[in-house]
């Protein structure tokens, strides 16, 4: 007969043990607030697609403070998604070579918080020529 | 003996006596160059005969002392006491069952290495007087990280999906399937694709990145794995322009 | 061996998600600024988000591409990644959680071509 007994330890709490998974949890965690940010936009075409006065309403809850409030966590929580997606970013990509040397993993996470900026200044300066230059 | 001692409590497990793991504290006389591998074989060596470990070459290159230090996963022969000034917890790896104290059960582990064909499959078989697989330094460039390995298990002990689901292939076998994949000498990336984009493949993986932060040989094995979900993906959408029955299918 | 084995059909879902992942990443934070700060904060006139404005943009085919890739890719990719921590913290509801999960993204993506189709061209 074997004295085998092996233990296998439970995985209760795993999130817990290394500082490095409460970082994981913490960035996946984000997903619940771009899902939140999601459904605040549908709310939105929703309203639109119903007519003025429903737009109107839909743009006073927006701009009420619960809202802000939340607004504002959603915010800095689209902020950290962006910094973590980019920190991730040379452990998902192929290896890149340039020249014939690697790229290195902080320039990829560096070009991708550079295109992140990039792409935010290029929305907010459509948006201002579409609702300020546009119109006059 | 006037020498300074260090606290190292080691998580016991010994089948025929405990239900549960429990842990022992011991005092070893501490000195700036002790390795946790040296300390532990003072302790079995000078303090209590019955504590179970594996070691063997103490430059970590054999793979053999991967345990959880301070929560770690690390190589017991290059983690040093000098960095736990407040003692060091030792444990086995983690989501690994344990056999005994520090050793694990690898059989599973074992198992997997096996279902990667982790040796060359040529893609055209040469008779000898065609003499040697010819490779220049380019080509073996590519896969040259990835054929660090050493099968230690770190990467194992800091995925959080393989604990959570012990069927998945895990980090190092990924890695190791990579390296053979990215060989100009083999052709077997095909028939390994079927592991790959299978139920136990690379998309039990949520990009955890910490099996590459652990391991002691800069293998990146959450790059491997990641370049493999781009590569089942294009699999899984393309196969039906295909010749049929190709190998590397699964239905 | 190879019969034992299922495919996957993650790829739909981690390409969804990772799409929507780098959009988030790239302009997440600052549609959330326009969308609910610009205004009060006087970066953008008064009148930006006007029902006439909006309505305007939302008739306007590349405005449409914008508002549906946006809503939905957002909820895709926040879909899976919630499925998946349901994972991680064990909660293995298997079906169920994954209809619960992606039922809402395919719902949100749904009812946003919807509305894009009665907003008109």
């Amino acid at each position: 007969m074997s004295a085998r007994k092996p233990y296998v330890r439970p995985m209760a709490g795993w999130w817990r043990r290394d500082p490095f998974f409460v970082e994981y949890m913490v960035h996946e965690g984000t997903a619940f607030f771009v899902w939140l940010y999601a459904l605040e936009l549908l709310a939105g075409v929703l309203c639109l697609a119903q007519g003025k006065a429903a737009w109107d309403a839909y743009r006073a809850f927006v701009a009420s403070v619960p809202l802000l409030i939340l607004n504002a966590a959603i915010f800095a929580m689209m902020l950290y998604h962006g910094y973590t997606w980019f920190k991730i970013m040379p452990r998902t990509l192929p290896p890149m070579k340039v020249g014939g040397k690697r790229v290195a993993g902080a320039t990829i996470t560096a070009l991708g918080l550079g295109g992140a900026l990039v792409a935010s200044v290029l929305l907010f300066g459509i948006v201002w020529m579409l609702t300020s230059g546009g119109a006059q | 003996m006037s020498a300074a001692m260090a606290k190292v409590s080691v998580l016991r497990y010994r089948p025929e006596q405990d239900e549960v793991p429990v842990w022992q504290d011991y005092q070893v006389p501490y000195s700036d160059d002790m390795s946790v591998l040296t300390a532990l074989n003072y302790i079995k060596d000078e303090l209590d005969g019955t504590l179970s470990l594996r070691w063997s070459c103490r430059q970590a290159i054999c793979g053999s002392c991967g345990m959880m230090i301070g929560g770690k996963p690390s190589l017991a022969c290059k983690t040093f006491l000098r960095d736990y000034p407040e003692g060091i917890r030792v444990e086995a790896l983690a989501h690994f069952p344990i056999e005994r104290d520090l050793v694990v059960v690898m059989d599973g582990f074992m198992d997997k290495l096996q279902k990667v064909k982790p040796y060359i499959i040529p893609k055209e078989a040469r008779s000898l007087d065609e003499g040697e697989y010819l490779q220049t330094p380019a080509e073996m460039d590519l896969y040259a990280q990835f054929a660090g390995c050493i099968n230690c298990g770190l990467c194992y002990a800091a995925c959080p999906q393989v604990g959570l689901n012990p069927d998945f292939i895990g980090p190092g076998a990924i890695a190791l399937l990579h390296r053979y994949n990215l060989d100009s000498r083999d052709g077997g990336s095909a028939e390994r694709m079927a592991l790959i984009n299978s139920e136990v493949g690379v998309f039990n993986c949520t990009a955890v990145g910490y099996c590459s932060e652990v391991c002691p040989k800069m293998v990146d094995p959450a790059n491997a794995v990641n370049v493999g979900k781009m590569n089942s993906a294009r699999d899984y959408f393309f196969r039906f322009m295909r010749p049929a029955g190709e190998k590397g299918e699964c239905r | 061996m190879n019969q034992a084995l299922k495919r996957s059909h993650e790829p739909i879902f981690w390409l969804l998600f990772g799409a929507g992942g780098m959009l988030a990443a790239l302009i997440g934070a600052m549609l959330v600024l326009i969308t609910a700060f610009a205004v009060p904060l006087g970066l953008l006139p008064a009148d930006a988000f006007s029902y006439a404005n909006m309505l305007a943009f939302a008739q306007n085919l590349f405005g449409k591409a914008f508002i549906l890739a946006v809503v939905a890719l957002f909820f895709w990719h926040a879909v899976h990644r919630i499925f998946h921590s349901l994972h991680d913290v064990g909660i293995h509801a298997g079906t169920g959680a994954r209809v619960l999960c992606y039922g809402t993204a395919l719902a949100g993506t749904l009812l946003t071509v919807w509305a894009l189709w009665t907003i008109g061209f």
